[in-house]
């Protein structure tokens, strides 16, 4: 079963991140959103982590909420995808089940 | 209630701010101040205009003591005060010029 | 009018949008600006978050209040303090951040930096420093 995994919260105050990293499969897709989004971004403190989850599971950041805060695109972490609110939506789609992390 | 302005139906809330400011154009303030009875001058206007401008640029209607020593420095220190004010807008510029200009009430305006 | 003037200090610590605190901190300080007390703001922990530049909120339907925190110096407050470790911690230096001045009338209106970057430890002693904190 396929599950798109999702984390809406900031990495520096919840651990809703690590928890969700730590206890998906490989292969699993994972999208950030909302202040989830933070953790998707270069250079923080959270960086390591996120880029040693690249290695098994696939990581997604939703562009609107990345832009709402301020973020450009070009400060997202290579091998993160930025999808819109219709690539949101295929995820969902071509998912077998959505598990929120909140 | 909603006021009728050339024909069209504008949204207000229950103190008669105008419930989307962008839906705003001259003629609500035409209508609204008519039904205070008072006829809008230039000087109205210079005020009007500045606090849609206001909005626009920080996404906030400005208390009352921000906008008198704004307009002070922008049309001159004789209207920087709020007699000035108040002269224009005998209910006050947040009660009646931030309405008239479709702005929602000033923040800690009560 | 208050007589006695009291050192406010209003910290702030979430990120914008995701909830509301943000948003409220900024509409209380600007309500009590009207109180003429000694106000300071401090960002530190996500509330950095608030501050970024270029902020763009058409794409999820909400209202971008970032513009607000550049008419913070019409409303006298003139104390903005960022802490140094938590920009850090987010890979964000100051050049990422709004520029906020006030104008000193005393000075022919000449345009002064509100935001002063603080360490922890300073962070510390504002916060010991303070009268009244407000937190967000």
């Amino acid at each position: 079963m396929s599950t798109l995994h999702t984390v809406n919260k900031s990495p520096f105050e919840k651990s809703s991140l690590d928890a969700c990293l730590s206890r998906v499969g490989a292969g699993a897709n994972v999208l950030l959103l909302e202040d989830g989004v933070y953790a998707a971004t270069k250079g923080t403190a959270v960086e390591p982590r996120v880029k040693q989850a690249l290695d098994s599971v696939k990581l997604f950041v939703l562009g609107p909420d990345l832009m709402a805060r301020g973020l450009s695109e070009d400060r997202v972490i290579d091998g993160i995808s930025v999808v819109d609110y219709a690539g949101f939506v295929d995820l969902a789609a071509e998912n077998d089940k959505v598990q929120a992390w909140l | 209630m909603p006021i009728e302005v050339n024909g069209k139906s504008f949204e207000t809330d229950e103190e008669g701010y105008l419930a989307n400011i962008n839906d705003w154009e001259p003629g609500v303030a035409e209508v609204m101040s008519k039904e205070d009875d008072l006829d809008l001058t230039d000087e109205h206007w210079d005020i009007i205009n500045y606090l849609r401008e206001y909005y626009e640029e920080y996404q906030i209607a400005p208390a009352v003591r921000v906008l008198t020593k704004a307009v002070g420095k922008k049309f001159g220190k004789d209207k920087g005060n709020s007699k000035y004010l108040y002269g224009l807008f005998p209910y006050g510029p947040a009660k009646q010029a931030c309405r008239y200009a479709g702005l929602p009430k000033p923040t800690g305006c009560v | 009018m208050s007589e006695t003037i009291k050192k406010f200090l209003y910290l702030n610590r979430k990120a914008p949008y995701g909830t509301i605190y943000a948003w409220e901190s900024l509409e209380v300080v600007l309500i009590g600006a009207a109180f003429d007390q000694d106000v300071s703001l401090a960002f530190v922990d996500d509330g950095v978050y608030q501050l970024i530049k270029d902020q763009d909120t058409k794409g999820i339907g909400m209202k971008n209040f970032s513009p607000t925190y550049t008419a913070l110096g019409d409303y006298e407050v003139k104390k903005v303090f960022v802490e140094k470790e938590s920009l850090e911690e987010r890979g964000l230096t100051l050049d990422d951040l709004q520029h906020l001045v006030w104008e000193d009338e005393d000075d022919d209106w000449a345009e002064k930096d509100s935001i002063e970057l603080v360490s922890r430890e300073e962070m510390t002693a504002l916060m010991e420093d303070a009268e009244v904190v407000f937190s967000f």
